[in-house]
């Protein structure tokens, strides 16, 4: 689905690599962590993952595609099969909570079948809040909200940025819920992650890999945790 | 492909055709008035500009035309010979090719023409006036270098004025304005463009963040091209239309054609002219629609 092969990332001119020799493979139904310190480059490998940076060494194949190949528009063929949240969430603040999560049927152009939006609503528990704006949310309802905006069009895969990173032990343990429902449900999840409660209360509900990054590769983690 | 084009025009236009692509972009009051605002004013003057073309175009048809087929001959001579060299020049343009017909001029109408400048009473027997033949021509007219040697020849007082001298820059400056008319329609359209895209260009740099949302969630260039689109396609489109309005209404409101001649009177549309203007609103929205298609094409490589 999506494979990274000896993958290589740096910013900028003349930057050093963040990222050097990563190879990965997410398959159908898997559930990954990655973990990490601050700025090691969990947000730049989700990036490189949902075609939003492209690599300066190595290979990335999603869904059988050379990311090199792939135009805007095929990009943005792969975010519909691909639902991204964000630690900082992004809504269209003028638009309210259902509009923002319905937004990926509008930009697909495909109507939502009957009920099933109020349905995905009641299922991050968001029903009383489907009019308000987002800036009306706190950060848990925010981080709901996103989560079901990235599974409205059916995804084959969940990518997750630091879903936890705002909110309180209890929401963290909800939103972790419904990522491991989606994944019983056949999505593949990815949460990039430095909360390593986190991971261990997952991996009492679902069988989970852990990766980390460390010297700017990736390593498979679990003895420690 | 450019067969496309009015078909996305309309769907442009029209309210709801989008689901809610053009909603995804947060309402701006400012420069919706003011781009709705530039679009009626340039509306308001490419109407003035066509009814000012149209009407130079009228009048150069008209002094090419109808002054091409008339010419006069002046016969000034003493009282004793006139009525002989008048005859003379008359029997002369029986024979001449390219002369459909040769009248002289009686008094009652030299004194008409004389009466704005003389009064009413003016002893046109008494002035030493020259007499006038007035000459028409066939369509294929005659020849007037020939036609001078023959009166020089036959009428040495009579003189060939076949208005050229006078006519050929009138219709030339009647052209010219014309041209000039059509000119000005064209940079009108030509600065809304410009206008537009700069409106559209700020528009879509403003809203980066909301074109970073929408690409998270799937958005292809073209539906966010169209959000943008569409806004500034149905502002230009409708200020035009009331750009259009005005401009015919102050056209409608211009005097009456009453003195024959007199250019600022007869500068309005005539006839099948009146629907030129109509063309405006349209061609407003085509501008528009390729300004901020153009706009968006680049700011949108611009943030990749």
């Amino acid at each position: 689905m999506i494979a990274l092969k000896n993958v290589a990332h740096s910013y900028g001119h003349g930057g050093g690599e963040l990222l050097t020799d990563i190879t990965l493979d997410l398959a159908p139904g898997s559930f990954h962590f990655l973990t990490g310190p601050s700025g090691a480059g969990k947000t730049t490998l989700l990036k490189l993952c949902y075609g939003e940076l492209k690599p300066s060494a190595g290979e990335i194949q999603l869904f059988g595609r050379n990311v090199r190949e792939m135009t805007r528009d095929d990009i943005a063929g792969v975010r519909r099969r691909v639902g991204v949240v964000h630690q900082d969430c992004r809504f269209l603040d003028h638009l309210s909570v259902a509009e923002n999560i319905a937004l990926p049927l509008d930009v697909a152009e495909r109507p939502p079948a009957p009920g099933d939006l109020s349905e995905l609503i009641g299922w991050v528990g968001l029903s009383a809040r489907a009019r308000a704006l987002p800036p009306e949310l706190s950060g848990g309802e925010r981080q709901r909200a996103a989560l079901a905006r990235a599974v409205i069009l059916g995804p084959e895969m969940v990518l997750a940025d630091e879903p936890t990173g705002n909110v309180d032990w209890e929401m963290s343990l909800k939103l972790l819920r419904l990522l491991v429902e989606l994944n019983r449900m056949g999505t593949a999840v990815l949460i990039a992650t430095h909360d390593l409660n986190l991971i261990r209360a997952a991996k009492a509900q679902v069988s989970a890999r852990v990766l980390r990054i460390r010297d700017r590769t990736l390593r498979l983690a679990g003895a420690e945790l | 492909m450019t067969g496309r084009l009015p078909r996305r025009l309309v769907d442009a236009l029209r309210p709801g055709a989008e689901g809610h692509a053009d909603r995804v972009v947060p309402p701006s009051g400012y420069t919706a008035r003011l781009t709705t605002f530039t679009a009626a004013a340039m509306a308001f003057l490419a109407v003035f500009a066509l009814a000012l073309s149209l009407a130079a175009g009228r009048l150069a048809d008209r002094w090419s035309g109808a002054l091409a087929q008339t010419s006069t001959i002046r016969i000034s001579a003493p009282a004793d010979q006139m009525e002989t060299q008048t005859r003379a020049v008359l029997d002369l343009l029986q024979t001449t090719p390219g002369v459909a017909s040769a009248r002289l001029i009686e008094e009652d109408e030299q004194r008409a023409l004389l009466e704005p400048w003389f009064g009413p009473d003016v002893p046109v027997g008494e002035l030493p006036l020259p007499r006038l033949i007035e000459i028409v021509e066939t369509p294929d007219g005659y020849d007037p270098q020939g036609l001078r040697m023959r009166l020089s020849a036959e009428a040495p007082g009579a003189v060939l004025d076949d208005h050229t001298r006078w006519r050929r820059p009138l219709v030339t400056a009647a052209q010219r304005l014309r041209a000039l008319g059509l000119l000005s329609v064209g940079l009108i359209g030509g600065a809304t463009a410009a206008m537009i895209t700069l409106a559209a260009h700020a528009a879509l740099a403003a809203n980066a963040q909301v074109i970073e949302v929408l690409r998270l969630v799937g958005a292809r260039d073209a539906y966010i091209a169209r959000a943008f689109v569409r806004r500034f396609t149905r502002r230009a489109a409708l200020g035009a239309m009331a750009g259009t309005v005005a401009g015919l209404a102050g056209i409608a409101a211009l005097p009456d054609t009453t003195d024959a001649g007199a250019f600022l009177t007869q500068l309005g549309f005539e006839g099948l002219h009146w629907l030129w203007p109509l063309t405006v609103p349209p061609l407003a929205g085509a501008v528009a629609y390729g300004a901020t298609q153009a706009a968006a094409r680049r700011v949108l490589r611009e943030l990749t």
